[in-house]
Formats: C-alpha cells, structure tokens, sequence
C-alpha cells in the first residue's frame, strides 16, 4: 500500500474507534471536575452497549432506519439513571468513590450479563439490523485528499462525538453552570458559602457522566460489534479514564486524547498489512494509550492534575 | 453497641441485604429465588467434590484480598491486584515448564518468581506514588493493562506463535493425590497452605513488626509519621511491593495448581477485581480476608450449579457480589440507620 492509501485506509478507522471514547471521556469530563472520581465509566459503557442493542432488536421493525439514534437516546437514559446508584452512593452516602464506582463496573457488566441469559437464553444477543449508519458528507467529500480522509464514509456519530467536545468546552468554560462545577470540584466550601448547592451540582455532573458514557457504549456495539455478550465493551470505558486523564480533565484535551488512542488501536489492528509496520509487534500498540497515560500522569508530558477536591465527599460544616 | 460489634454488623447486614436483593431479581425475572439458592447451597457443600473445588477456588481469593488489604493498611489502593496476579500467573507457569530441577527446588523458585513478578508489577505505581505523588489507582489500572497484552504477547513468544504456554513439571506442581482423593478426585491442591501462610505473613508483618507499625503509621497519617522520622516514601513503596508480591502468588495458585499452564487471555481473571470485595468486607484485616474470600470464592464457585439445577444464570452471583460491596462501601448510611435505632430505643 503506498502512503496515501494507508491514510485514506487508518484515518476513518482511527475516527469511529475514537467516539465512544470521546462521549465517555467528556462525560468523565464531567464528573472528575464536579469532585467525583468516576471509575465506573466502564460499567455504565456496558449498559449502554447493551441497551443500545436491545433497542434495537426490539423496534428496528417500528422506527426502521431511525432506530439506531434512538437506541442511543434510550441508551443515555438508561444509563443515566445507573449512574445515579454511584452518585448516591459517593454524595449522599459517603462511600469511597472509587470502590462504589469498581461495583458500579461489576453490577453493570453482570446485569446486562444477565438480562442476555434471560431474554435470549445464551451468552449473545442477536445480530442487529440496523446498525448507525456510514455517510458521505454532502460537497466536503469531494475535496481532495481531504474528502476521502474526513468526510468519506463516516459515521454520523463520529460527527456527534467531535461536536460534544466543543458543546462540552463551551458549557464548562463559558457558562454559569460550568463555573459552578468547577468551583464544586476545586472548593467545595468555598462555593458552598457562595450559596452553590454542591450536592446538586454533583448529582447532575454524575447523571451527565453516566448519560454520555451510555451513548459512548451504544455507539460502540452499534458501530464495531453490532451486537452484545461478554466482550463487547472491553477496557474501552477505562481507556476513557485514560482519555481523560490524558487530556487533562480538559474537554478539548480529552478529544485529542481519545482520537490519539483511537488511532493507535487503528494501526494495532492493522499493522500487519502496513509494509513498514509489519515488523513491529503489535503489543507496543496496544499498550501504547496506558503506558502514555502513565507517563502523562507522571509528569513527562506536562504536569496533569485533578481537580482538587476529586475524590472527597463534601460534608458540611467540616475544614 | 459498642464500636467493634457494629464494624462486624455492617458486613452481615451488607450480605444479608445483598442476597435479598439477588432473590428480589430471581423473582422479578421469573425464577424462583428458593430453588436458586438451594442450588447456590449444592453448588458449595454439596458433595465432597464441590468442597474441594470451593476450598480451590478459595485459596487465590485469599492472596487478592490479601493483596488489596495490605496496600490499603498502608492508605494505598492497589486496583493493580489483577495485574499483578496475571504476570505472577505468566512467571510461575514459565518456571515450572522451562526449567527441570528437584521439586524442593523447583516449586518454591516457581513460587518466588510469581511473587517476583508480583512484586515487579506493583514497584512501578510503589515508586510514582512515592516520588511523583501519582494516584496509584490511575496507574494500577493502567498497568493491568499493560500486564494483559504484554504476557499474551509473551505467551506467544514462549510458545512459538501458539495460545498457550507447555504444561509445568510435575516438580513444580502444587496437585496433591493425598487432597484430591479426600475430596472425591477434586483439584483441591496444596495451595490452600500457602494461602493461609501468607495470612499468618501478612498478621506477623502488621502486627509484631516495626516496620508494619511504620507501615500502618504511614496509612494513618503520612505527615505525622514523617515527622516522627519515618521514611515515608520507603514505606510506600515497600507496601506495594508486598501487596503484588502476594497478588503474584495468587497468580502462582493458578499456574501450578488449578490450570498447570496459562493461555491467552481476552478479558481479566476477575480475581483481582473480587480481591477488593474481598478485602472490603474484611475491614483489611488477616482474618477478616479469610472470612471474605471465604464467602465470595464459595459464591463464585457454587454460582456454577445454579444454571443446571435451578435454570438460573450464572451472572445473577455477580449481581449479589456487587451489591455487597457497594452496600459495605455505603456502611456510613447503615451506620447512621443504627444509632438512629439505638437512640429510639434508649428513648423508649
């Protein structure tokens, strides 16, 4: 393969590997900067994985080719109200946040699990119908060299995805809301005597997380498996946290890190039919994202750090 | 209610509360909870030959929760257990097949090298929580993955371009005749041994040393300790060092054990992740590790017999592991619920 072909053949690749991440990474985004430390994305990615593919194979005959985007409207409910358990759990009921958020992985995994076994009598799901479909954008694709790296064949939700980013930037940054989540996350008292009511601000901040991890694991069963068992959401939701991470619990940053990501998974399974990659192991690549993230965290590649107040329950009247 | 009577009733009323909502599922789901918990019950003590496998699956809980308990006595959280445990599988399962040696050697070598490669695995988050104050769940987690595709990929190198690793010397093995005849030709081997054992290391090491003392000291307050002249970054390190030292020997029960060999893997062992429920429920104490690994290893075994006998999926065991921990997690809540009860009674 020359080249060009590679790219025109990694790039689409290394984008619909990367939206799942980026929606779970922001909707980390989220959560991390409101103060609480979401290492259930994982599990909440399972169940909107599941969901999503259960929508799917029950209305795909009553909404035709609409179905796919609802499943992942449905996915995002659904799993929106599972991340309410984590937020329960690590607000009002002060449990250590990252244990709650390891039961938040193993409920989510075991219950979709379980479900599978119930309604279908055996560890899958069927194959489903309607999976989101690949487009080509209108007059963009006909650029050159451009086209056919971007706008050729891409999913509609790998577009979503990059536009969450920058909505996610703008609501952090440049909104009321987002100051106050920020400020919950680096001083709780402090916005608290500003009259923030911290605990609703969190409730909301983890919902959005579980919300967003949802439609991340929806688009991943309906894009790259099409349909659910065991193996379906496979470390991608912790590869998220190392998105995050990564970015430096930046929204943009995040992106940046999860189309990185995506991209060395891209060349992992493809190294093989790269003339110059072939030599390579492949192991490199796939440990690639974590070795960076540790080294990112570590301070070899600038100098990440959490939001202050991450991983402490607020409790009112304490110093 | 004294202090110490509540620190053991949070945990009972957490699996009590957890098997109720599991049966509170098999019935919304159209199973029936009693015949499915029969079947749990059978699954565990049914026969000579289920305890057997129960006690197995028993003894590598033990060393994961004893993992996880010793990082967090230390105020560290090792979610690197799983990890640790895989690279402790590879090392054991690579030294009992590569080398031929008298079993008075092989099998303790085999044993060390698991712990080794344990120890190995948790040096590296040891070392950035110590001098670059990185979170060790972040970096644990990280390397689990890491440990994943790195021993499939020396799995393949060990074996050619093949899936799994040759089959330990017998020298190296763990299998007993003597524990698997007593239970039915169960694999119960003599790892259970070295499982106990290491709780006797790990209530020594805590208790009647001083460098646990420093190592407690340190989970309770690193600045304290500091000034009292500890080393606080020594004993950092040295706390995940041990940690994945016992988390690799888990690996090693499965390597010399119940397997004797070790294949590629797609997803985690899991143990690792049960080792945190394991350590939870008991509180991070030596017994209390017993006590939990108990509990979960039966389950998970046991869950084993509810699909034949009760038409149950297997998972719905998982469901109930998961809500224990997360109600033992949430034991601030019970806590309150109980003094809340007290204080009506005192009223009255």
């Amino acid at each position: 393969m020359s080249f060009l072909e590679i790219l025109y053949f990694i790039v689409p690749i290394t984008i619909s590997y990367a939206a799942p991440l980026i929606f779970t990474a922001i909707g980390g985004v989220f959560s991390e900067r409101s103060g609480v430390v979401n290492i259930g994305l994982e599990g909440l990615m399972v169940m909107g994985a599941f969901i999503g593919i259960l929508f799917n194979l029950f209305y795909a005959d009553t909404f035709g080719a609409w179905t796919p985007w609802l499943a992942l409207l449905v996915a995002m409910i659904v799993s929106g109200i599972f991340s309410i358990m984590h937020a329960v759990a690590s607000i009002t009921f002060r449990a250590d946040q990252v244990v709650s958020g390891v039961a938040i992985n193993m409920l989510g995994i075991a219950i979709a699990l379980f479900s599978v076994k119930l309604i279908y009598g055996k560890g899958q799901t069927d194959f489903i119908q309607h999976s989101i479909p690949r487009f080509n954008v209108p007059i963009l694709h006909e650029i050159p060299f451009i086209g056919p790296l971007f706008f050729k064949g891409i999913y509609g939700s790998s577009i979503l995805a990059i536009g969450l980013a920058f909505l996610a930037w703008f609501i952090i940054y440049k909104t009321p809301f987002g100051l106050r989540l920020r400020s919950v996350g680096e001083h709780p008292m402090a916005a608290d005597t500003m009259g923030i009511n911290v605990t609703k601000i969190r409730y909301i901040a983890v919902i959005i997380s579980g919300g967003l991890a949802g439609i991340g694991g929806a688009i991943y069963s309906q894009t790259m498996t099409n349909d659910f068992s065991h193996a379906t959401i496979n470390g991608q939701g912790f590869m998220a946290l190392a998105a995050m991470i990564f970015g430096k619990w930046h929204p943009i940053g995040a992106m940046g890190a999860a189309l990185f990501f995506g991209f060395a998974q891209a060349l992992a399974i493809s190294s093989s039919s790269i003339s110059f990659m072939e030599n390579v192991p492949s192991v490199y690549l796939y440990i690639l994202p974590y070795a960076l993230t540790i080294l990112a965290l570590a301070g070899f590649i600038g100098r990440a750090n959490a939001p202050k107040a991450s991983g402490q329950p607020y409790i009112k009247g304490n110093r | 209610m004294s202090n110490r009577f509540v620190n053991i009733l949070v945990p009972i009323i957490s699996i009590i509360l957890g098997l109720l909502v599991g049966a509170i599922v098999m019935l919304l789901s159209g199973y029936d909870p009693v015949a499915g918990y029969i079947a749990l019950w059978n699954g565990i003590f049914g026969n000579m030959y289920s305890i057997g496998e129960t006690i197995r699956q028993i003894s590598p809980y033990i060393l994961a929760g004893l993992a996880v308990a010793f990082a967090f006595r230390t105020g560290l959280f090792n979610i690197g257990v799983e990890g640790q445990l895989i690279v402790g599988w590879f090392a054991a399962a690579y030294v009992g097949m590569a080398f031929e040696l008298p079993k008075l050697i092989h099998l303790p070598l085999a044993l060390l090298a698991a712990a080794l490669a344990g120890a190995l695995w948790g040096l590296v988050p040891g070392i950035l929580k110590a001098t670059l104050h990185v979170h060790e769940v972040i970096v644990t987690i990280m390397m689990n993955y890491i440990a994943l595709h790195t021993v499939n990929a020396l799995i393949k190198a060990v074996s050619d371009g093949g899936y799994k690793t040759g089959k330990i010397h017998p020298t190296a093995s763990l299998r007993s005749d003597f524990l698997s005849n007593l239970t039915d030709f169960s694999t119960l081997h003599y790892g259970i041994f070295v499982a106990l054992a290491m709780v006797a290391v790990m209530w020594f090491i805590l208790e009647k040393t001083k460098t646990g003392f420093e190592l407690k000291s340190v989970g309770f307050n690193d600045h304290a300790s500091q000034y009292a002249g500890m080393n606080v970054k020594k004993n950092i390190i040295l706390s995940m060092v041990v940690s994945g030292a016992f988390a690799g020997l888990g690996g090693a029960m499965e390597a010399l054990g119940t397997f004797g060999n070790m294949v590629t893997r797609s997803a985690f062992t899991g143990i690792g992740f049960d080792g945190i429920a394991v350590a939870l429920l008991g509180a991070n104490t030596p017994l209390g590790v017993i006590f939990g690994a108990s509990l979960f290893g039966s389950l998970k075994y046991g869950a084993g017999n509810m699909p034949n006998e009760a038409g149950v999926p297997i998972e719905i065991v998982s469901i109930v592991i998961a809500l224990i921990i997360f109600f033992v997690a949430s034991g601030y809540i019970i806590r309150v619920l109980l003094s809340k009860m007290k204080k009506k009674k005192e009223a009255k």
